[in-house]
């Protein structure tokens, strides 16, 4: 009981000291949380090009840092998603987005998967097929190790 | 045979695959500023901080816009290029001093040349995200329109200078 009340009371005091050390973290809020929370949301869906492989809202790039910021004032200008957007693929190009939009120059990157896995399943399906229909003797015996393994399990 | 030469068939074209992608750098982003209008600015100059320079002041002739910083270390490593280009006279290159301080930034040119004919300040980076700059340094070359005809990304070397950026030039003053 007694060991259950101190863990409660450590989970507790860790979790509220840990709200305010990532509060320390982050750079200046701006006064409007839904705001903040809207640019975080746009920040995950682009690509900081400084480290590609993260986006502009996890990287502590000073280029990242500008974009939130730049973000930031964007959207208390109100504009929207969609015009943030396109401010930056103005300037980055598609990359930027990881969502890059269905057009002529992306196409492969977007039917290529399903199409790879569509031929893949066309092949394992033909040779399935091709081995339902083959007579017996075209397979190897099975080996009389293999049987006297099974048997145990009977 | 054919069961043996289809694998090793798709193991030649996935190696061919990963041999070609081994080759392309992921940090050189294509622009999408290519044969777009240079975006415009107006700053101060890294000399004279009270004389403004804005886009339209370089209307009609080519220049080189080159992105840098004193805190840039691959700078440092073109720079001795830039000078001896510069000296050259072929094309004004101005600079774009990005996200550094006058002091600092004064100090390295008087330590290591200065190539500019002017260089612009930029030090909260605006102008920097307008050109889509990523990789300090970056070179852009913009025409007499003031449309940007080419991108470098990181330092200028040699065979840059001398096989894309000078003809280049050379054609668009023609």
């Amino acid at each position: 009981m007694l060991e259950r009340r101190i863990a409660a009371l450590l989970l507790a005091c860790l979790t509220g000291l840990a709200a305010p050390a990532l509060a320390k973290e982050a750079e200046p809020v701006s006064a409007n949380p839904a705001q903040e929370a809207r640019m975080m949301e746009l920040a995950t869906e682009l690509r900081c090009l400084v480290c590609q492989n993260q986006t502009i809202a996890d990287s502590h790039a000073d280029l990242a840092v500008d974009l939130r910021q730049q973000i930031r004032e964007m959207l208390a200008k109100g504009q929207s998603e969609d015009q943030i957007r396109r401010y930056m693929t103005d300037r980055y190009g598609d990359f930027v987005l990881y969502k890059p939009p269905f057009k002529a120059t992306t196409a492969l990157l977007w039917v290529g998967p399903p199409v790879l896995l569509l031929a893949a399943m066309a092949g394992l399906y033909t040779i399935l097929r091709r081995r339902q229909r083959a007579s017996p003797d075209a397979f190897d015996p099975d080996s009389p190790d293999d049987e006297t393994e099974l048997r145990p399990d009977r | 045979m054919n069961r043996y030469l289809w694998p090793l068939i798709g193991f030649m074209v996935l190696a061919a695959f990963l041999a070609m992608g081994l080759k392309l750098d992921p940090h050189e982003v294509p622009s999408p500023l290519i044969d777009k209008p240079a975006p415009t600015f107006s700053t101060t100059l890294l000399s004279r901080p009270e004389q403004m320079l804005a886009k339209q002041d370089l209307a009609g002739k080519v220049w080189i816009l080159n992105v840098w910083a004193s805190w840039c270390t691959a700078c440092r490593e073109e720079h001795p290029l830039l000078v001896d280009f510069s000296r050259r006279g072929v094309v004004p290159i101005y600079g774009l001093n990005y996200k550094d301080t006058r002091p600092a930034a004064q100090a390295w040119l008087q330590k290591l040349g200065n190539p500019y004919t002017e260089s612009l300040v930029d030090a909260d980076g605006r102008i920097g995200i307008d050109y889509g700059v990523y990789g300090v340094p970056e070179t852009f070359v913009i025409d007499r329109q003031g449309v940007i005809r080419m991108k470098h990304i990181g330092p200028v070397t040699v065979e840059v200078l001398r096989d894309k950026i000078e003809p280049l030039v050379r054609r668009l003053n023609a």
